[in-house]
């Protein structure tokens, strides 16, 4: 099977985002973030933070741009060299 | 599994810090060493490094209700060691910390350690141990990944019961704790490793002479798996 592993990991994430199509989370977590739960369960136990950030997104746009910035240099990089990897393969 | 700025008490997030320091110095060291003798495994550290660059920003939803990151330090803890993932862990961090708020400064030592350190030492040993027994490449690779990111999870919910261990004891906060962080984790999980069993093997069609020099895979077996996907 060529393609064996990737029909399987397609497979695999298609079944993930599936679940997302009969799960839904009205309840008192909706889809917010694991860390911040944690934070909550901290929080209430009295305890309060010590230390602040030194600097928050102003936003939840400009944060959401700054995690999609961070995922595009990433995937420039892999694009890149596996690019380059392929390309002077066939050359030689 | 980001522990935010302020939610660890004096002496643990001096404890955590001095924890890593190790790894970190030791990871710098070799990483020095990658640079001057092998510079062609240069591009396959920037890929390991940009695996977790995207993989920590993608916050996915899980059959918790919650949401949650993959860490994507799998693939540089099975190239290159631990401490090495330790150190783009680390970049990966401090990146969060200071422009996204998530994390923190004074959080950082415990944050690697969970993220660049102790999940990478399980991918690593994994690997090695799949590896040495023989088991199917992709497959080592996979539960490698998966574990890696789970682990990575469990050990941030033991450093918080560690700190935070409540009226219920380190055992009750601790079970509170992976409640929230490594059941949400176990779909996550599965989906990086398939994801990063992907990119192996592309690695092993594209550039097997590196995995053979990094003393990763035995010519034998890069020959077998080609042939076999040929």
């Amino acid at each position: 099977m060529k393609y064996g592993l990737e029909i399987a990991v397609i497979t695999l994430i298609i079944v993930f985002a599936g679940i997302f199509l009969f799960q839904d989370a009205a309840g008192e977590n909706s889809w917010g973030g694991a860390d911040g739960e944690a934070a909550e369960l901290i929080e209430a136990t009295g305890y309060e933070p010590w230390i602040e950030p030194f600097w928050e997104p102003p936003s939840g746009e400009i944060e959401s741009l700054l995690f999609a910035l961070q995922a595009a240099i990433g995937a420039v990089i892999i694009g890149y060299v596996f690019g380059y990897w392929q390309a002077s393969r066939k050359n030689t | 599994m980001h522990i935010m700025e302020g939610f660890l008490p004096s002496p643990w997030w001096e404890i955590w810090f001095l924890v890593s320091l190790p790894f970190i110095v030791f990871g710098v060291y070799q990483l020095n060493r990658l640079v001057k003798e092998r510079r062609e495994t240069l591009p396959l550290l920037a890929v390991a490094g940009a695996f977790v660059f995207v993989l920590s920003s993608l916050k996915l939803p899980s059959f918790t209700g919650s949401c949650s990151h993959p860490t994507g330090t799998g693939l540089g803890a099975i190239l290159f060691g631990p401490c090495i993932a330790g150190v783009l862990g680390l970049i990966v961090l401090v990146f969060q910390a200071v422009f996204l708020a998530h994390g923190g400064i004074t959080t950082l030592g415990a944050n690697v350690f969970s993220m660049g350190i102790a999940g990478p030492a399980v991918a690593y040993l994994v690997y090695k141990a799949g590896t040495r027994a023989g088991a199917n490449t992709y497959a080592t690779v996979f539960a490698a990944a998966a574990l890696a990111d789970l682990f990575t999870y469990v050990v941030t919910s033991i450093q918080l019961a560690l700190a935070f261990p409540g009226t219920t004891g380190f055992l009750g906060a601790f079970m509170a704790f992976a409640a929230i962080f490594a059941v949400t984790q176990v779909p996550l999980a599965i989906i990086e490793g398939a994801i990063i069993a992907l990119v192996f093997k592309y690695i092993v069609h594209l550039k097997p002479e590196i995995l053979i020099r990094l003393n990763l895979l035995p010519e034998s077996t890069i020959q077998r798996l080609k042939e076999t996907a040929a």
